[in-house]
C-alpha cells in the first residue's frame, strides 16, 4: 500500500510520535485506522443508527451513502465525538472510546468537515486554516506575545504548513480574503484545508460536495483523492452524488433507516440486490419523502438507478 | 502583520497604504501637537474620558466583539481595577505606581474570571444577565466594605498623582499624556494579541465553537482567559477614569449606567475592531457636548441641564437602533466606506 511511504511529508519532521501512528502495524487484529464496534445511538425515542459495525482500513477512501436520515451525519458526530452513543464503541489508532473526546481529536489524528460550512468568517483563508494548528500548540498567550522561543518555532511550523496546503489546495491567491466573502466552493475547499493542515490520520468528510457545482465536485474529488495519495490519509466521507462515490471511493457503506445494509467495493454494492431496492432503484414508501426534503440527491440516485 | 482580524479595511485601502500609517500619524498627532496646543478644557473634559472609555470599550470589544461573549460588568471591572490600584498605592510602601497599575488589572482579572464563569454554561443573554451579577456584587461590596476606601466616611477618596518611572505627570495636560501613554502601550499589546493563536482562538469560539472544539481550540479556557485578559484591559482603564479623569475614586462612578455606556460604544464604534472602540467612545464623549451647544443655540433658555439629560438619551437611543439596524459593523464600517468612496472617484 502506498500509505506508508507517502505519509511522512507532511507528519514527519516535528511530531515524530504522532507520523509513527500510521505505520505501526497493531499485532494479531489488523491494522484498521478506524472501526466502529455495534453503534447505537438515538436521540429520545428515535433511533439514528443501529448496530453499527465499520472497520476502516488504512489509506482507504470509504463512502458512507444512504437516504436522508439514514444516519450518515449521525456517524460522522459518533466518530468526532459530538454524541455520545447509546451503545458501542469506536476504535481509533488502536484504542476504544465509548465517546470520542472532541476536544482530543485532532491530537488523535482525526480531522473533519462539516456538512452546513463551519468556517470562522470574520478570519482569513490563511488564518481560519492556520488556527487548525492549535492543538499542536504548547506556549501560551504571553509566550505567544513575546513571540520567541518555542512560540516562534510553533508559528513558524504552522506558517509554514498552512503554506504547503494552500498551494497544494491551490488557494494562496486568496489568502487574505474573509472567508464569509468567498464562492460557496471556494469555502469548502478551505474547509477541507483547514482539515488537512491538521495531518490527521483519518480525515471525515461530511457532505463535501453537497451543493456543489460539477466542475466543484470534479475539483473536489480530485483533492480529496490526491489528498489521500499525497498523505497517506484514511478518508472517510458521506456523499448524496452517486456518480462521485462510485468512482471515488475504494469501499461503500450503505444506510438505511439508520442499519448497515451492504458494505464493499463500489461495484459489489452497485450489484447488491438490497441496496438496488432500497437506494438505487426502487422506491419505497419511507422514501416518499426524500426528494421533497432535498431536491437534488432524490433526483439525482433516480437518474443514476440506470448505471447497473 | 494580517490586517483582517483587525479590521474590515477593503482591500483597495489597504493597497495604497500600509496599515499602519493612519494610526502612526494619529499618534504623532496626539502626543507632538495636541499637548502644545490643547486647552485644559479640551484635555479634562474631552480627551482624557474619552481615552478611558476608549480604554475600557477596547477590553469589552475583546470579550464581545472577538471572543463572542457578552457582558454588562464592565463599570464592575472598571471599578476593581480603580480601587485595587488606590490601595496597592495606599497599602504597599514604595510601590511604583506601574506596578500598581499592573496588579490593579490583575485584580480585576481574577474577579472578571470569576465572573466569568458562567459563560462555560451559558450564551448570549443569559450570559449578559449572570455578568449583572459582577456589577451590583462589585457595587455593593465596594460600598459596603470601608476598608476599600480606605474608612473615609465620604466613601469618595483622592487620587494620589500620577507618577510614571519616576516622572509626574500633573496638571491637565500630564494626566492627558499619562492616560494616552498607557492607552498606547495597550493597545499595541491587544493589536499583537489578535494576531497571535490566542486571538484567533478568540475569534474561531465566537464564530463557530463546534468547529472550533473539533480543531482542537481549549473552548472553556479560551473564553476565561478572553474575560481575563479583558477584565484587566477593562480594570486598567478603571484606573484612568478614577486617576487621571475624576481624580477621585468611588463606586458609584462605576454604576450600570456606565457598563451600558461602554456597551454602546462598542455597538456603535463597531464590534471586533479596535478603531471602533475609539470612534465609538469619541462619539459618545463629543456627542454630548455638542448637544448641549446646539440645544442653547436654537432652543436657548429652555434648553436646561434636564431637557438636555433626557435629549442626551433619546437622541442615543436612536443612534443605537439606527446603528443596529442599517449598520450593525459600526462606525468603522461607515468610515471605510466614506474612506473607499473618496479613493473611488
Amino acid at each position: 500500500m502506498s500509505t506508508e511511504s507517502l505519509a511522512a511529508p507532511v507528519a514527519a519532521p516535528h511530531k515524530p510520535a504522532r507520523a509513527a501512528l500510521p505505520l505501526r502495524k497493531e499485532p494479531g487484529a489488523g491494522p484498521a485506522a478506524l472501526r466502529l464496534e455495534d453503534i447505537t445511538l438515538s436521540f429520545g425515542g428515535v433511533v439514528a443508527v443501529s448496530n453499527i459495525d465499520m472497520s476502516v482500513e488504512p489509506g482507504e477512501i470509504r463512502a458512507i451513502i444512504g437516504p436522508n436520515g439514514a444516519g450518515k451525519s449521525s456517524l460522522i458526530n459518533v466518530i468526532s465525538g459530538v454524541y455520545r452513543p447509546d451503545r458501542g464503541r469506536v476504535w481509533i489508532g488502536g484504542r476504544s472510546y465509548a465517546q470520542v473526546p472532541t476536544q482530543k481529536l485532532a491530537r488523535l489524528g482525526v480531522a473533519r468537515t462539516f456538512q452546513n460550512l463551519a468556517l470562522f468568517r470574520g478570519l482569513s483563508v490563511f488564518d481560519n486554516i492556520v488556527t487548525a494548528r492549535v492543538f499542536a500548540r504548547r506556549a501560551n498567550f504571553i509566550e505567544q506575545m513575546i513571540g520567541l522561543g518555542r512560540a516562534r518555532r510553533e508559528r513558524l511550523d504552522a506558517r509554514e504548513r498552512t503554506e504547503r496546503i494552500m498551494s497544494f489546495l491551490d488557494l494562496t491567491g486568496i489568502r487574505h480574503t474573509l472567508v464569509g466573502t468567498l464562492p460557496y466552493g471556494l469555502q469548502k475547499r478551505v474547509e477541507l484545508a483547514r482539515a488537512l493542515v491538521a495531518s490527521p490520520q483519518i480525515l471525515l468528510l461530511d457532505e463535501p460536495m453537497a451543493g456543489m457545482t460539477l466542475p466543484d465536485k470534479r475539483d473536489m474529488s480530485r483533492f480529496v483523492r490526491a489528498a489521500r495519495d499525497e498523505f497517506g490519509m484514511t478518508v472517510i466521507l458521506i456523499e448524496h452524488d452517486i456518480g462521485v462515490v462510485m468512482g471515488l471511493s475504494d469501499r461503500v457503506t450503505v444506510l438505511e433507516h439508520g442499519r448497515k445494509i451492504a458494505d464493499g467495493t463500489p461495484a459489489e454494492v452497485k450489484a447488491d440486490q438490497a441496496v438496488i431496492d432500497a437506494y438505487l432503484g426502487v422506491v419505497h414508501e419511507g422514501d416518499e419523502e426524500e426528494p421533497a426534503a432535498s431536491s437534488g440527491s432524490g433526483r439525482r440516485v433516480s437518474s443514476n438507478g440506470g448505471l447497473r | 502583520m494580517s490586517s483582517s482580524v483587525l479590521s474590515s479595511v477593503p482591500a483597495a485601502a489597504r493597497l495604497s497604504l500600509p496599515v499602519w500609517v493612519g494610526p502612526l500619524i494619529t499618534l504623532g498627532i496626539a502626543f507632538g501637537v495636541i499637548p502644545f496646543v490643547g486647552t485644559s478644557y479640551l484635555f479634562d473634559a474631552i480627551l482624557t474620558p474619552f481615552l478611558a472609555l476608549s480604554l475600557a470599550a477596547l477590553g469589552l470589544n475583546l470579550l464581545t466583539g472577538y471572543a463572542g461573549q457578552l457582558s454588562l460588568g464592565t463599570a464592575a471591572f472598571m471599578a476593581v481595577g480603580a480601587f485595587a490600584a488606590y490601595n496597592f498605592n495606599l497599602r504597599v510602601e514604595g510601590l511604583p505606581f506601574v506596578i500598581s497599575i499592573g496588579l490593579a488589572g490583575l485584580s480585576a482579572a481574577v474577579v472578571g474570571i470569576f465572573f466569568g464563569l458562567p459563560s462555560l454554561r451559558l450564551k448570549g443573554f443569559y450570559l449578559a444577565v449572570s455578568t449583572l451579577a459582577a456589577q451590583f456584587f462589585v457595587q455593593w461590596a465596594l460600598t459596603k466594605f470601608d476598608w476599600f476606601s480606605n474608612h473615609n466616611p465620604s466613601g469618595v477618596i483622592d487620587a494620589p498623582p500620577l507618577v510614571l518611572f519616576g516622572i509626574t505627570f500633573g496638571g491637565a495636560v500630564g494626566r492627558y499624556l499619562f492616560a494616552l501613554t498607557v492607552v498606547t502601550a495597550v493597545t499595541l499589546l491587544t493589536l499583537r494579541l489578535l494576531n497571535t493563536q490566542t486571538g484567533h482562538n478568540f475569534i474561531a469560539v465566537r464564530d463557530h465553537e463546534l468547529a472550533a472544539r473539533v480543531i482542537g481550540v481549549p473552548v472553556l479556557r479560551t473564553k476565561l482567559l478572553a474575560f481575563a485578559i479583558s477584565s484587566f484591559i477593562v480594570g486598567v482603564a478603571g484606573v484612568l477614569w478614577a486617576f487621571a479623569y475624576l481624580r477621585t475614586v468611588e463606586p458609584h462612578g462605576f454604576n450600570l449606567d456606565r457598563s451600558f455606556q461602554i456597551l454602546f460604544i462598542v455597538i456603535i464604534g463597531g464590534l471586533a475592531s479596535i478603531r471602533g472602540a475609539f470612534f465609538g467612545a469619541a462619539l459618545i464623549v463629543v456627542f454630548p457636548l455638542v448637544l448641549s451647544r446646539v440645544g442653547s443655540f436654537l432652543l436657548g433658555s429652555y434648553f436646561d441641564s434636564g431637557v438636555l439629560d433626557m435629549s442626551q438619551r433619546i437622541v442615543l437611543g436612536v443612534l443605537i437602533i439606527a446603528f443596529l439596524i442599517l449598520e450593525p459593523r459600526g462606525l468603522v464600517a461607515l468610515w471605510d466606506r466614506v474612506v473607499r468612496g473618496g479613493k473611488a472617484r
